[in-house]
């Protein structure tokens, strides 16, 4: 054991935590990780590490455009094993009104500098045979990409111990002091500042902040290879992953590499047992025949849920944790932690540093007041 | 007799009768590769009964069917390693 302080403590090895230990490092700070069970254990396992660009607001677009390119660049550093796949997103139009939208969205993408491309019914069965009939369209989005999260995660934490950071784990943090952290064994470990990027843990440690365990179900498949080509989601995603309503489910599939299809979306408040809910399971599977009348037959070979890390306004918590001077949070990621991991990580450091950040950082502070959230 | 008639495998004209599975006619063409792991190495019948889904093959284009336990019907199409 090294004498001395850190310069930061990291709670938390998931996709979130593991950048930033990666970007602390980098940066030549004396880093610690505590995680209490495995390196991406939580939502960055339990998800579908799709990296996309969303637009439910200005500064949801702005942080994973900007972590998108983050992604793009480390890309070609990423381990096999982390199959990096650039096959872009499909957002699926099923009528002329979703058309309408689909069109304000491409120009919306389009004004701000990311790449896409309207598709009518014929160019998205062209992209998509698998696809029902009567379809309007859809929008393709062709750099986002998906990973396999749990293996970045554990790439970063690599990086990061190359660098000099130090991994404890399985370790249990009980308490944030003034001075650094209180595991469970009674052990304390001194820094400067700590990271509390323990997601859907982390308001068991920081009581007070706003967030919320938000469930969610996937489905995997064999492998049936080319049976979609793109990540897939219908346009009404976005109303499902906004609504505060306590339960819904939207079309989500996305291909692997090894030619398995994943299947989504669920999404559910106030619930606590992570027991798979075959009603849920079952509209879930429904919306995604619905959108792919041959999934009838694809075959599943596992089931299970995850638990989403959300705020009430849909942004994570980047930065410094009123009224706790050495206290940086970097959690409330919902749907998004996989793609704006890297992000949150560089706005860390840079908060950290007291450097000029990469973007805009006001919509992301935990001090931030949200705007009143409608139901 | 049981009734005689042919499937193909791979291609291939096997001859073979209705109580026979998908699994035997391809044993009967002299392939013993049925699939492929996800790491590419050849995988064949195990249990035979079911189980152990390790002879995955597709029939008349539907993938990952259980040649164990698909019985043989007039001019099945049956590949394997796909």
């Amino acid at each position: 054991m090294r004498a001395g302080a850190y310069d930061v403590v990291i709670i938390g090895a998931g996709i979130v935590g593991a950048a930033c230990a990666w970007a602390c490092a980098n940066e030549g700070l004396r880093v610690a990780v505590i995680e209490a069970d495995t390196i991406g254990g939580g939502a960055t396992g339990a998800g579908m590490g799709h990296l996309v660009v969303m637009d439910d607001s200005e500064a949801q677009f702005a942080l994973t455009r900007y972590s998108r390119s983050l992604w793009q660049q480390a890309a070609p550093e990423l381990p096999e094993d982390v199959e990096y796949e650039s096959c872009g997103t499909i957002w699926v139009a099923a009528d002329e009104e979703e058309m309408e939208a689909v069109r304000r969205k491409k120009e919306f993408y389009e004004a701000r500098g990311v790449r896409a491309e309207v598709l009518d019914a014929s160019a998205l069965r062209a992209a998509e045979p698998n696809l029902r009939d009567a379809l309007a369209g859809g929008m393709r989005v062709p750099d986002d990409a998906v990973i396999y999260a749990p293996c970045a995660a554990r790439f970063f934490i690599e990086r990061a111990q190359s660098r000099g950071a130090e991994l404890y784990l399985p370790r249990v943090v009980t308490e944030i002091t003034s001075e650094g952290v209180r595991l469970n064994d009674g052990a304390t470990i001194a820094a400067h500042r700590v990271v509390n990027a323990a997601g859907t843990w982390s308001p068991m440690l920081t009581p007070g902040i706003e967030v919320k365990k938000r469930k969610g179900h996937l489905v995997i498949t064999e492998r049936y290879a080319g049976f979609v080509k793109h990540q897939l989601v219908e346009l009404g995603y976005l109303k499902s992953a906004h609504s505060m309503t306590a339960e819904s489910v939207a079309f989500n599939v996305q291909p692997r590499r090894t030619g398995q299809i994943l299947i989504g979306s669920s999404r559910q408040f106030e619930v606590e047992s992570k027991e798979v809910d075959g009603n849920i399971l079952k509209r879930m599977l429904a919306r995604a025949a619905d959108f792919l009348p041959s999934a009838n037959r694809l075959s599943a070979i596992r089931a299970w849920t995850g638990f989403r890390a959300a705020t009430p306004d849909k942004l994570p918590l980047i930065g410094p944790c009123p009224g706790r001077e050495n206290l940086f949070l970097a959690t409330g990621h919902e749907g998004l932690g996989i793609t704006t991991s890297l992000a949150t990580a560089r706005l860390l450091v840079d908060q950290l540093l007291r450097r000029a950040p990469g973007i805009p950082i006001a919509p992301y502070l935990p001090s931030r007041v949200p705007e009143s959230v409608h139901a | 007799m049981p009734n005689a008639f042919s499937v193909t495998v791979n291609g291939a004209r096997v001859g073979v009768t209705e109580e026979m599975t998908a699994l035997v006619a391809i044993l009967l063409s002299g392939t013993t590769t049925l699939r492929r792991s996800v790491s590419g190495e050849p995988r064949g019948a195990l249990c035979g009964m079911g189980v152990c889904f390790e002879c995955r093959v597709t029939v008349n284009g539907e993938r990952h069917c259980r040649s164990c336990q698909t019985r043989c019907v007039h001019d099945m199409d049956i590949r394997t390693d796909e």
